[in-house]
């Protein structure tokens, strides 16, 4: 991916999407390979953390800036209507729920698996875990409240079993923090990763909140509520891994970098042509902001962009099944827990997260009531013979 | 727009996919909390017995409560209805179909037509016609899906009529229990105007029976 970072991109005059570019035709449930689906609501999480930076970044900035980053963030804002309505009106939100599950388990496996820095790596090893199992509690609803098969939407890539059970995900604030990456010593590759990470886990606490009080189902509706406080843990977790000492106008380059490097990664990886052409436009777009960026950056902290800026971009992160990784860290590491902003062995957990765990629980736990006795099988209750 | 169902790439079952061996591992592998589906009907059943109904009805004659709250359901029924059958005359439209399209906005303007007398027949018993019942509302629930089957571009007129069909087998139903609800009030008037209307529904649901067969056997 040398050289992609000197491209200039499409202006951002020349950058403008009707109505009619925003509502395409959507992918097909049934016919597309699961990671286009992925693929998709990844990128709407990548641009929605985009708009929701830029929109926080405006909040603290001079006017100057400010009209910098609405310039942007109105074409963002198209990008992920785009993006995000070409998810299919025949999924329920239930079975796009099974897709943003894969996102969460697929994508970060293969973020842990490449990570350079091994304490980052352990920490998207311990929400992996935490993501697969609530995959395993949303199969069941969607078997025993629908009757739907989960591995519809999977198409086989990905497993369907308890991972550390969401029973226990539950823990004291001060145990959902850890320790950030040194902005001036970590690898660019370690910045990609946890800007993707913590906006795929963003979205996919704010998709759970707007569609949790849409079911009439008190057992969903409690499930949503106990996975949607995990993901809001997920979301502290990896917004604190990144530097606090980046100033506003790093975060926005390395926001406009990451765009680039995903909507590479996804032009690379993509099955389905039409969709494909989508990604080398934003693409184009993404090179596009990143100049305004840089300049702004250079105007207003006067600092030469190759302090922060990748030589060249690391490879993309594959989309891909990660089946072997995960039952392998599924294996050594369910029984690992948090203790402040170390992974510890389930009997050094602090004792502020089994308090807390203790309270939110007392009523009964949502994501063990939905998954009594379940086992996922093909087709549902397909096993049942014909009397 | 799609008119028939094709033979083409889909990848939602097992048999396509290559990974499946490793998929059926899964129901081994899983070692399940206890208990069994018992345990969420208990969590239901608790909030079934703490639940509070949808809504209300503000004012209505004891005897006419029922009555009201159905009439008001057929009300939202036959206006939601006449929006099937403008999205039906679109679908037909891009598809091509051979039902003449006059049939369609026939139906359309009687299914209105039930939509005012509903509103009458309420004004008449002393109610709002502007009011959403609690039937009413549960019936717009119950209609979601149809809606979004007969507005998706991508759904063939077969598929269409489906819809189509479960709606007409509803309001037939639906008619005969407005009768049987109206006969006690002994307004003769009602009954027979209801009664014209549930002629009017079972001459809907002929034809789209008849619609929907032609169109399955066509491959739609």
């Amino acid at each position: 991916m040398k050289g992609i970072l000197q491209e200039k991109g499409v202006p951002l005059d020349k950058q403008r999407l009707t109505w009619r570019d925003m509502v395409q035709k959507p992918i097909s449930k049934l016919d597309d390979d699961a990671y286009t689906r992925v693929r998709i609501i990844l990128m709407n999480g990548i641009e929605l953390e985009a708009s929701r930076f830029s929109h926080a970044a405006a909040r603290m900035n001079p006017p100057a800036l400010q009209r910098l980053l609405a310039d942007v963030r109105i074409l963002e804002q198209h990008q992920a209507t785009l993006i995000n309505w070409l998810i299919g009106p025949d999924h329920s939100p239930l079975e796009t729920t099974i897709a943003y599950e894969q996102v969460a388990i697929d994508i970060t496996a293969a973020v842990a698996m490449r990570e350079p820095d091994e304490y980052l790596a352990q920490v998207y090893r311990f929400g992996l875990l935490e993501d697969f199992d609530h995959l395993y509690r949303y199969s069941a609803l969607l078997d025993r409240l629908e009757g739907k098969d989960a591995n519809n939407i999977l198409q086989s890539y990905t497993d369907i079993l308890p991972g550390r059970p969401t029973i226990d995900h539950h823990r004291a604030p001060q145990d959902n923090l850890r320790k950030p990456y040194d902005r001036k010593s970590a690898a660019p590759l370690s910045k990609l990763h946890a800007l993707t990470i913590m906006a795929a886990e963003q979205q996919t606490h704010n998709f759970y909140m707007n569609i949790g009080p849409m079911y009439a189902d008190p057992v969903a509706r409690q499930l949503y509520a106990e996975i949607a406080s995990v993901e809001e843990e997920h979301i502290t977790q990896y917004e604190s891994i990144i530097d606090p000492e980046e100033s506003w106008l790093e975060k926005w380059v390395l926001h406009e970098v990451g765009e680039v490097y995903n909507y590479y990664g996804c032009m690379q990886q993509e099955s389905n042509p039409r969709v494909k052409a989508i990604w080398e436009r934003f693409c184009d777009y993404e090179l596009g902001h990143l100049q305004v960026a840089l300049e702004a950056f250079q105007k207003f902290e006067k600092r030469d962009p190759e302090e922060i800026l990748p030589e060249e971009l690391p490879e993309p992160i594959p989309q891909a099944s990660q089946r072997e990784f995960v039952r392998e860290t599924l294996a050594n590491e369910a029984d690992l827990r948090a203790n402040g902003t170390e992974i510890v062995d389930k009997k050094k957990e602090n004792k502020a997260s089994l308090q807390y765990r203790k309270e939110v629980n007392a009523d009964g736990s949502p994501s063990e009531t939905v998954s009594a006795g379940y086992r996922w099988a093909p087709g549902s209750e397909l096993k049942l013979k014909v009397a | 727009m799609q008119t028939a169902t094709e033979i083409g790439t889909n990848h939602s079952g097992m048999d396509i996919s290559p990974a499946a061996e490793e998929m059926l591992e899964n129901t081994e592998l899983t070692e399940p909390p206890s208990g069994d589906e018992r345990s969420l009907a208990k969590l239901r059943g608790e909030y079934a017995s703490q639940a509070e109904p949808v809504g209300t009805l503000p004012q209505a004659e004891a005897s006419l409560i029922l009555l009201m709250d159905k009439l008001g359901e057929r009300l939202a029924f036959e206006r939601s209805g006449t929006r099937l059958y403008d999205a039906l005359m679109v679908k037909c439209k891009a598809a091509g179909a051979k039902i003449p399209m006059k049939e369609l906005q026939h139906i359309r303007d009687e299914e209105a037509m039930h939509f005012a007398l509903c509103g009458a027949a309420i004004q008449s018993l002393g109610g709002d016609p502007t009011e959403q019942t609690p039937c009413a509302d549960v019936a717009g629930v119950e209609g979601m899906g149809l809606m979004q089957v007969l507005t998706d571009p991508r759904t063939t007129l077969a598929q269409c009529l489906h819809a189509i069909l479960v709606a007409e087998m509803t309001d037939n139903a639906a008619w005969e229990e407005l009768i049987e609800l109206t006969q006690p009030t002994g307004n003769g008037d009602l009954v027979a105007r209801f009664q014209k209307a549930q002629e009017n529904e079972a001459d809907h649901l002929e034809k789209v029976r008849a619609w929907y067969k032609e169109a399955t056997m066509n491959g739609g």
